[in-house]
């Protein structure tokens, strides 16, 4: 018998989720010279990118341009995507490790966490991430429903998610023009009222985690005045120190925030009030359990042991009116079927992303995990590069000590009958190329960059014409 | 950037001993784990210390028969803890500020872990080259 990773018996790996975890890990694996590797990845949509697609505002076109990269790994022959596939629906565990010899899962985070008070659940409270797979024409999120017609929402969180959610409301019906988000979305947002968003941090601006280009963007908007409340833009004591070993971007993400307090209203016809330290700790409804105001407490920051700084909240509290709340207080990943979670931090239990058992915490044979569902959401797109190459660094490792699972038909072809077998209408990635070249000429027609299809069957239907 | 973020990669096994158990004990476990420092904690898993490589040396530099002791006369007993929702950031400064390498975790009273100076570093650095990799990557897309 051919030795495991030469041409007539190649390593073969299966990797879950098309997003840039995944692809990083394909890329890693392909640069390996000694070993002859094949990669099938796999994703539940017919498109691939993950969050590129789907969670990237689409008025940052320039961030989604790393697809081009993305292209290129999957130019390789050794190459195939499964798009339309999903864990769980079409394929379980038990026939990856029959047909591959290691197996890696990176199906980021899809969710949020829930705020975890009272009213959280009323109608009108939504998780922001399910806005951003809405305006991003995510299939699963199309049909969701968002009441644009109130004037004031609130956005809890100031993370890149929040920071999005937020300057989508504030765009004008042209500055939206200019992006791919979903057609519907515009027109829907086109015909919204909201005039007032409300982004609530919990801790300063010096522990805000979006980045200085986000806050200067919030300053540049065409119909939205930005506004800082001074007293909260003011460091106290402790963030003051925090920054004494901070880097220039810190700096100037706090520079542009106090700069912004100083600001006079324009007389724009929206506003955005970008608010720090206080934390929602009731929403309240109406008779109909729609949302109408939401309690707020103010919040002042104490140095833990290690010397983060955390929120503590006061006995100041203070009532703000709203229609519409998104929630968006951290991603967290959703459990796949037949693979360890770890149910309070949203992760696949891993040791430098060898997948472990949770009764014993040792490595599960042949399954390893890259990205957002390995450590959490943090950082941004090319940290899952280093990521992912940790996870493929110890793949290979145990690929040459004959560490693999012993699949039965680990042959491309019979990967292929068993796909096929399982799932009418498999997505190629020469099937993906003809749909984005689809989007784009649509696009072009429209003067926009693109016009993404947002339904599994008009994609399937593109692609049978 | 958290704390909790370091620890998903790493596993769930803390390393810890007994405080009546010896240096020599605690050294073997230092070697074969290969650790710069473990937890000290008593029956119940309660943290009440921790020894480092450079607890072992301070005492042997005065008394060579430092393998024998327990490992209770040896260890830290002040300890700065951390907790999973800590900001790697803050934490590093902490570190480099206090000249400690080691930082056990615990959540609800429970230990669940301990990162080094050598994980702080790493995740920045990790930070830093995704960072980079985004900008060059952006930067050649606009070129094109």
């Amino acid at each position: 018998m051919s030795p495991l990773g030469s041409a007539a018996q190649p390593l073969r790996v299966a990797i879950v989720g098309a997003g840039p975890a995944g692809f990083y890990a394909a890329e890693r694996l392909f640069k390996e010279s000694e070993l002859v590797i094949e990669v099938d990845l796999y994703d539940r949509l017919p498109t691939p990118f993950g969050l590129v697609r789907n969670g990237v505002a689409p008025d940052h076109q320039k961030i989604k341009s790393v697809t081009a990269a993305f292209d290129r790994i999957a130019a390789n022959p050794r190459f195939r995507f499964f798009g339309n596939v999903e864990l769980g629906r079409d394929i379980s565990v038990d026939d990856l490790k029959d047909h591959y010899h290691q197996i890696l899962y990176s199906t980021g985070a899809q969710t949020d966490r829930p705020l975890g008070v009272p009213g959280d659940d009323l109608i009108g409270s939504h998780p922001a991430t399910e806005f951003v797979a809405w305006y991003n024409g995510h299939p699963d999120y199309r049909d969701c429903e968002f009441d644009l017609s109130q004037e004031r929402v609130a956005v809890v969180g100031v993370g890149n998610v929040a920071i999005d959610v937020a300057r989508i409301l504030c765009r004008t019906p042209d500055e939206l023009l200019k992006t791919d988000i979903a057609n519907y979305a515009l027109e829907q947002l086109r015909e919204s009222r909201v005039r007032e968003v409300h982004i609530l941090g919990r801790r300063g601006p010096a522990q805000a985690a979006f980045t200085a280009p986000e806050a200067k963007e919030l300053g540049e908007l065409a119909d939205c005045d930005t506004i800082v409340l001074p007293e909260e833009a003011e460091l106290d004591p402790l963030s003051q120190a925090s920054l004494a070993g901070a880097d220039r971007a810190e700096l100037r993400k706090v520079e542009i925030i106090q700069e912004l307090s100083r600001r006079q209203p324009t007389g724009k016809s929206k506003r955005l009030v970008l608010r720090f330290l206080v934390s929602p700790v009731e929403l309240i409804g109406d008779e109909n359990g729609r949302v109408r105001q939401m309690r707020l407490v103010r919040n002042v920051l104490y140095a833990t042991d290690a010397g983060s700084l955390r929120p503590k909240a006061t006995d100041h509290f203070e009532t703000l009116d709203v229609g519409l709340v998104f929630r968006s207080i951290g991603y967290r990943g959703v459990p796949l079927p037949g693979v360890p979670f770890h149910d309070s931090w949203g992760v696949i239990p891993n040791a430098g992303g060898r997948v472990l058992d949770p009764a014993t915490q040792e490595p599960l044979l042949g399954q390893y995990t890259a990205g957002w569902i390995k450590r959490g959401p943090t950082g941004v797109i090319g940290t899952n590069k280093p990521d992912a190459a940790e996870t493929v660094e110890n793949m290979l490792a145990d690929a040459r000590a004959g560490r693999v699972l012993a699949p039965t038909q680990a042959t491309a072809a019979a990967a292929e009958a068993l796909v096929g077998g399982r799932q009418a209408h498999v997505v190629t990635y020469a099937d993906w190329r003809r749909l984005d070249a689809l989007e784009l000429s649509h696009g072009k027609e429209q003067g926009r960059p693109r016009v993404k299809f947002t339904r599994v069957d008009d994609m399937l239907a593109a692609l049978a014409e | 950037m958290k704390v909790r973020n370091i620890l998903a990669t790493k596993g769930g096994r803390v390393i810890t001993i007994a405080p009546d158990k010896t240096v020599r004990e605690a050294v073997a476990l230092l070697v074969h784990h290969r650790i710069g420092a473990i937890v000290v904690a008593d029956e119940s898993g309660h943290l009440i210390g921790i020894l480092s490589e450079r607890d072992v040396m301070r005492t042997a530099a005065a008394d060579e028969g430092v393998f024998g002791r327990p490992v209770a006369d040896v260890m830290t007993r002040e300890v700065v803890i951390g907790m999973p929702q800590d900001d790697v950031l803050a934490v590093a400064h902490t570190m480099l500020e206090k000249r400690f390498r080691h930082l056990p975790i615990v959540d609800d009273g429970r230990l669940i872990g301990i990162i080094s100076i050598g994980d702080v570093l790493k995740t920045q650095r990790d930070a830093y080259q995704g960072e980079i990799e985004t900008l060059e990557t952006r930067i050649i897309a606009e070129g094109e």
